[in-house]
């Protein structure tokens, strides 16, 4: 959440990059001064507040809360219709459906078994996935915050992929995985066999899990660094004056200091890991078979690839899922109070 | 743990050098060639030919076959360095092969044809662009018009998040008003629902509203973003009341004080999620999957993506492609990457 901290000030180019935003709009804005000028003679200075918060509360309430509401309805009706005057009421039978398992454990005994493999599949995925990502964020940012040359540079290494699309990075590291692809000739030219990393059920496992770290590492990096810095240095004088062991300084001082960005960093990739979908769609497709089919490529196939669109079920089923994204978030709401007592 | 321990401190001994310095310099070398690596095979192999990426093990830098043109044959010819029969070497051009027989030429001598068993020759490469991996498309595909729906979808949605959401903010930051509260709960509860648990109703009102398969059904529901009314609320909150109050009693009315005042001391927030929306609209998948099924109305990503089960075979245009869609991301991150990372750092918002 937006603390205090100050933005950046771009103080010297802050008139060119006003006069880009304001030349186009200046004219628009002059019009829309006059009703505005009307409106506030009616209901007065204060009330202009309601005004201004007018476009946002609409896009609010079509595109959030009216449609939170719209998915409680499709996930209770039934039918074919999209439109819920179409949809007959079916009470819980959507839920029953997605629940209806021999054994919650093995996803082919249930009647949604893709459903359940997208459950298993994502749990397995968000598992390893924020394990090895805060592993690796933390040695990231505690390397980068030693006093080494080109701190900003190495920082932008990590911080890049950020940015690329997950259609990009899917593309960019399908071409590395494919059949004849740069990995495959480096293992060839070391006397290897070549292996078909998106075809193996456990290497695409591997895979989804390793690409989705690359792409998003740089982000927890940044709030675990922002987070080492923020340790006041005379802390570490103190033990360099008493000669204490650097492991123990790092278990004492580091690690308990952190503690709050680390919970922060661990609940966001828990959430985002949950919602994983983009690049897995286009690495794997879900595949081989349903090997990495995630519980959002369910309900995204579910409601809109399916030859059937089944739009009641698709909702009962995201309906499940913001379930466990409340939980998550709660989780982060609490770690978050206890970061600002820290 | 212990080697942890030792990289966390050793910024506490400057000026010598412990062997967690080498460590951790050796961690940062191999990140860079993890991290840029991938990107780097993507951008050198889009230069490559189409049968320059069918080679395996492949070349690293964009390699093809070097051709003349030979007085007498209208097309140009390949040219191969071929072993001859007393050992030594020469440089010829290829006009036909006959099974396992080649009919070479010298360039220097055309009228005289040479005959060559094929496993005698070697083809010679030089180093050259594949540009045509970028150029082809953009007639043969509906490329253009992926690449405008994806610069008007960013440029447009850009700028309404911009202007709605700072009306916002500007309301929840210089106003007491009755239900404020409510209203700030309402922004926060909504930082709550991302889009992919809201995929079917909101496909629904998009429906009802008219607008599948327009682009505006890709711009208008993350319009109102609540990480950018908190940002920008943060901001204004900080900016001096006394500058608000000298505007009123100059009679500038409130949306006069809005427009004039505190957007432009805004602009550094403003700038900020400016380049978060940029690049949002610009990487956004899911959503526009949904919603958009027409060609015509694809994204970028969601043409590249469609391409990339139509091309399966077609690698050479589906890498120009990609790094055609990576490119202004990449400018954006040259230029702005101080902006974005301290943006990061101090929302916690990507």
């Amino acid at each position: 959440m937006a603390s205090d901290a100050p933005i950046p000030a771009a103080s010297s180019d802050r008139a060119g990059t006003a006069s880009l935003f304001a030349a186009p709009l200046a004219l628009l804005m002059r019009l829309i001064d006059w009703p505005m000028q009307v409106l506030q003679r009616l209901i007065g200075e204060r009330r202009m507040a309601y005004v201004f918060l007018l476009p946002n509360l609409v896009f609010f309430s079509l595109f959030v809360f009216l449609p939170l509401v719209i998915n409680f309805i499709f996930s209770v009706t039934g039918g074919a219709g999209l439109f819920p005057s179409e949809r007959p009421y079916v009470g819980a039978q959507q839920y029953a459906y997605l629940f209806d398992c021999g054994s919650f454990l093995d996803a082919s005994s249930c009647r949604e078994d893709h459903f359940w493999r997208g459950v298993a599949n994502t749990a397995r995925f968000t598992v390893f996935q924020v394990t090895a990502m805060v592993l690796f964020s933390l040695l990231t940012a505690v390397v980068l915050n030693m006093k080494i040359k080109a701190r900003g540079f190495f920082r932008a290494v990590y911080f890049f992929p950020v940015l690329l699309s997950p259609v990009v990075v899917a593309l960019t590291w399908k071409w590395i995985l494919q059949r004849d692809g740069l990995l495959n000739a480096a293992i060839t030219s070391l006397g290897g066999e070549r292996i078909l990393f998106l075809v193996d059920p456990s290497w695409a496992m591997f895979w989804i899990v390793f690409v989705s770290i690359w792409a998003h590492m740089g982000f927890y990096t940044l709030i675990l660094l922002a987070g080492l810095q923020a340790i006041p240095a005379d802390l570490y004088e103190a033990a360099e004056m008493d000669a204490t062991p650097r492991w123990r300084v790092f278990w004492r001082i580091t690690l308990p200091l952190l503690w709050p960005n680390m919970i922060v960093v661990i609940v966001l990739a828990l959430i985002r890991g949950v919602q994983t979908f983009d690049e897995v769609f286009v690495l794997t497709g879900g595949g081989p078979g349903t090997a990495t089919l995630m519980v959002v490529h369910y309900i995204y196939e579910t409601a809109f690839a399916n030859q059937v669109q089944n739009f009641g079920l698709a909702a009962a089923a995201s309906v499940v899922l913001g379930v466990v994204l409340f939980a998550l978030t709660l989780a982060q709401l609490a770690a978050s109070r206890r970061k600002g007592a820290a | 743990m212990n080697r942890l321990a030792r990289m966390a401190v050793a910024r506490r001994n400057p000026g010598r050098w412990h062997w967690t310095d080498i460590a951790a310099y050796a961690y940062l070398a191999l990140g860079v060639v993890l991290m840029f690596g991938p990107v780097l095979w993507l951008g050198l192999s889009s230069f490559k030919t189409q049968a320059g990426l069918l080679e395996f093990p492949p070349s690293l830098l964009p390699m093809s076959q070097k051709e003349v043109r030979v007085e007498g044959h209208a097309q140009p010819l390949p040219l191969f360095e071929v072993a001859m029969e007393d050992g030594s070497k020469r440089v010829l051009a290829q006009v036909r092969r006959v099974g396992i027989q080649a009919q070479m030429v010298d360039p220097a001598n055309p009228g005289q044809s040479i005959r060559v068993p094929i496993d005698k020759r070697t083809p010679v490469r030089e180093f050259k662009l594949a540009t045509e991996n970028y150029t082809e498309p953009l007639e043969r595909f509906a490329f253009m018009r992926f690449l405008w729906n994806s610069v008007f979808v960013t440029a447009v949605a850009t700028l309404i998040t911009l202007v709605i959401n700072s009306m916002a903010a500007y309301a929840l930051s210089i106003y007491e008003f009755r239900g404020k509260t409510a209203v700030m709960l309402m922004v926060i509860g909504t930082l709550m629902i991302p889009i992919t648990i809201i995929l079917v109703p909101v496909y629904l009102v998009i429906t009802k509203l008219g607008l599948v398969n327009s682009l505006w059904a890709v711009i208008l529901p993350g319009a109102a973003t609540p990480t950018g009314v908190f940002l920008l609320r943060q901001y204004m909150l900080t900016l001096p009341r006394d500058l608000i109050e000298a505007a009123r009693m100059d009679k500038a009315s409130e949306w006069q004080i809005y427009w004039r005042i505190v957007m432009p001391l805004a602009m550094p927030a403003l700038a900020v999620l400016a380049i978060f929306s940029i690049m949002w609209r610009w990487n956004e998948f899911l959503w526009p999957l949904a919603v958009l099924t027409k060609t015509e109305a694809y994204t970028l990503q969601i043409g590249l993506n469609a391409f990339q089960g139509e091309l399966q075979t077609q690698w050479h245009y589906l890498l120009a492609m990609t790094v055609v869609t990576l490119l202004p991301v990449a400018l954006v991150f040259v230029f702005l990457q101080r902006f974005i990372t301290t943006g990061i750092a101090n929302t916690g918002m990507k």
